[in-house]
């Protein structure tokens, strides 16, 4: 067993509003030089989101997007007809399985990395861990190049299972903190976002006043990074709470409610819907936990019973409300699972022969691009990895996937040089 | 697997269970997932994971395939008079098979459950034929026929398993929480719940369910019903937790005994039978593979014998003399028990 990093659900991350504005002034990396006017210009007219669902732990592949029955390594599920003739997945995804028009399938992802930190890594950021380099999260790069400024809420939200919650800077490396995520634990909004009760409107604006009035008097003399964060984190804060129903998913019709599923997962991709709709640049939803050592195929019944409907839900919703054309969603883990199934009737870590999901915004619908021999335990055609899936996220949002980022005028590539983009899951 | 209740079997008494010893080794190409000796005591029958059943003739050796199922099978029963034997699949379906038959094909094919079927059991005077499954449901039907009779309604969670009492009046059905029900077959009306649940978490690090009731077992006089699983789980997606079998009282439904294992073992009790004698069996996999001896009233095994891997499931010959074992690797292992 290797180490696994799941929810934390410590209070030490609670996130408070005070902690978030100082997390936000804190650690920031340099900003000069980064060249942002120009990555603006390449956006379309249309305000670009993406929705990241991330499986936890390590989805099974045979279990999902490429089942393999019948054979040594399959398991006991069947695969099913889909929206889309001569794609087929696994049994456990019928309401997915009529969304497949929407769905490109990579079937040939080899990410050569086992243990769930790094794994995890490389699917956030498209790399491998380097020593001398910490490269940003998609949801950092996302809020810096599609421009979150104007959403009123941070650019980079990932809504997590369990309690907790908090603001994890590290997830900008270089881009710095301004573009950093901040984790809604189960859902909820930051702790103590909301003005403390007894404090009227007037006095809230005098006091917003001054404070304006000094950050700008203290900028003209000592302007830094740190405090044009800590003053886009405060600006920010007073947005989130302008627009606190957000949060308030009850406010959907009941019958959207149950559509979504009135668990946890249900509710976070509800709250994701309602955060894109209301223009939000980057939403992460966590699902937890598909680490199946043990059990592999009861775990997938339970949690995939869960994911399918909410899934094919937020996919129809999406479309449904025009949204999916102008919002990039991809459903990953940080690998995928063993075909040979142990002794426990568990799966274990596979990252030589699995597959992703994406859907919307510049994704050709309906395609299954990468094949896994017949048994599943190696690529036989259209090898991808990390760096290629980077490629395509860029090139979906209608950017360019080779241009930099830079630090103090050190050109770095926004998506590994050497890989490009899965061309045949563009639209 | 439940193990169907014995009622003919003569007690071997002294048994000597320490020196249990495995007799033959027959060997399957696919991990084996449950297993049946046949009542005539002439083959054992046991399921793998390429979805097919295997017929094992104890005497010969020779192996005949029975192919059909369109995905894992757990669960075999007997009706002995007609020699058919049941199957239930992952898939909902339930098939009838001749037991003797060179190229075996089902007799009758039943979509029978929505998702997996976790137990069939044939009531002792073979008339009918008890399943359950994930659907929640648990089902009668009528044999030969297997048409419906009635269902019983109460499991809110998957079932996974299911017993008649060796008097063929009740049935009893546990699910996935440690919910053990028993209803009056006549009827279909539910007499009593069953407290098993400290075979069930959720864990809330995992987020996910773990345990059930793996493996049931009646005791021949129906004093007694056995339940086993996994219990103590401390780390859901890797199963570390302990054995268990919870040890009912049936008369007053109160647990009598939790039986555990003497020495520390983490895993799961796939299999649960009692011995004429009185002794109570519990094979089991996890960190290996383990076959457990209770003497009746105590609650901590007297005799472990380890096993070569995981076992599947567990089953002991009408004479008390035999047992099989269906194991991960592959292996049916047919063990005897000598007696001083």
């Amino acid at each position: 067993m290797e180490t696994c990093r799941y929810a934390c659900l410590s209070g030490e991350h609670s996130l408070s509003r005070r902690g978030f504005l100082g997390g936000m002034a804190a650690g920031v990396a340099s900003l000069a030089g980064l060249a942002t006017p120009a990555l603006g210009k390449q956006l379309e007219k249309d305000q670009k989101h993406v929705l990241m669902i991330y499986l936890s732990g390590g989805v099974s592949q045979l279990e999902t997007w490429d089942p393999k029955p019948g054979t040594p390594t399959g398991g006991p599920f069947r695969a099913i007809s889909t929206s889309v003739p001569g794609i087929q997945i696994c049994e456990l995804l019928p309401h997915t399985a009529r969304q497949m028009h929407h769905l490109a399938l990579v079937r040939g992802l080899n990410t050569a990395e086992n243990e769930h930190g790094r794994g995890s890594y490389i699917m956030h950021t498209g790399r491998r861990q380097e020593p001398a380099m910490k490269y940003p999260h998609l949801g950092s790069v996302m809020s810096k190049v599609l421009g979150a400024e104007h959403t009123g809420l941070p650019g980079y939200v990932h809504i997590s299972p369990g309690g907790g919650g908090g603001f994890n800077k590290q997830d900008a490396a270089f881009l710095g903190p301004r573009y950093a995520s901040v984790t809604l634990g189960n859902g909820k909004p930051p702790e103590n976002l909301l003005r403390p009760q007894g404090m009227t409107d007037q006095a809230e604006h005098d006091r917003n006043d001054l404070q304006d009035r000094v950050n700008q008097r203290f900028a003209r003399s000592r302007r830094t990074a740190e405090t044009e964060a800590y003053t886009h984190s405060f600006e920010q804060a007073k947005q989130m709470m302008a627009r606190k129903h957000l949060f308030e998913v009850e406010r959907e019709p009941t019958r959207i409610q149950e559509r979504y599923g009135k668990h946890d997962f249900g509710r976070h991709c509800l709250l994701a819907r309602r955060l894109i709709e209301s223009g939000a640049t980057f939403v992460k939803v966590s699902h937890s936990n598909y680490d199946t050592h043990y059990e592999n195929f009861e775990y997938h019944i339970e949690q995939l019973g869960e994911f399918d409907q909410t899934f094919a839900t937020l996919l129809d919703d999406l479309h449904q409300r025009g949204l999916l054309k102008h919002t990039l969603v991809t459903v990953v883990s940080e690998f995928g699972r063993t075909p040979t199934i142990n002794r426990n009737y568990g799966r274990d870590h596979w990252s030589k022969a699995w597959s992703i999901a994406l859907a919307g915004a510049g994704i050709k619908g309906g395609t299954a691009v990468g094949k896994t021999n017949a048994t599943g335990t190696a690529v036989t055609d259209r090898e991808v990895n990390g760096g290629h899936v980077f490629h395509t996220y860029f090139r979906a949002l209608g950017l360019s996937s080779t241009r930099n980022f830079y630090i103090d005028e050190r050109p770095i590539p926004m998506a590994d040089p050497k890989a490009a983009p899965i061309t045949e899951v563009l639209a | 697997m439940t193990a169907p209740a014995r009622t003919t079997a003569p007690a071997l008494d002294p048994l000597d269970v320490a020196k249990t010893k495995s007799v033959k080794d027959l060997k399957y190409s696919s991990p084996l997932i449950g297993g049946r000796l046949d009542p005539s005591g002439k083959y054992v029958f046991v399921s793998a994971q390429d979805n097919t059943l295997q017929r094992w003739d104890l005497a010969t050796g020779k192996n005949v395939p029975y192919s059909g199922h369109s995905s894992w099978v757990r669960t075999l029963a007997f009706e002995p008079r007609s020699k058919t034997l049941f199957s239930g699949s992952y898939a909902g379906e339930i098939f009838a098979w001749p037991v003797e038959a060179d190229r075996p094909q089902p007799r009758i094919k039943l979509d029978a459950h929505r998702g997996w079927v976790r137990a069939v059991a044939v009531s002792p005077d073979g008339k009918t034929l008890a399943s359950c499954g994930n659907d929640h449901r648990v089902c009668l039907w009528s044999l030969p026929d297997l048409k419906p009779v009635r269902e019983f309604t109460g499991h809110l969670c998957h079932v996974y398993n299911l017993t008649f009492t060796p008097d063929g009046t009740h049935l009893v059905s546990a699910d996935l929480k440690g919910i053990v029900k028993d209803w009056e077959v006549s009827t279909g009306k539910l007499v009593r719940d069953l407290d098993a649940s400290i075979l069930y978490k959720y864990d809330k690090g995992f987020m996910a369910d773990i345990g059930g009731v793996r493996s049931m077992a009646f005791s021949a006089d129906a004093s007694l019903l056995a339940c086993g699983g996994i219990t103590d789980v401390t780390n859901a997606f890797a199963g570390v937790g302990k054995p268990l079998i919870v040890l009912f009282d049936w008369k007053t439904g109160k647990q009598k005994l939790l039986l555990r294992p003497k020495n520390a073992f983490q895993g799961t009790i796939w299999g649960v039978a009692f011995h004429p004698s009185g002794w109570i069996l519990g094979a089991g996999g996890g960190a290996g593979g383990m076959l457990w001896f209770w003497k009746p009233g105590e609650a901590q095994s007297s005799v472990e014998l380890k096993l070569p891997t995981n076992a599947r499931d567990l089953d002991l010959a009408p004479e008390g003399k035999r047992l099989a074992i269906p194991f991960a690797d592959g292996m049916t292992r047919i063990y005897e028990i000598p007696t001083k």
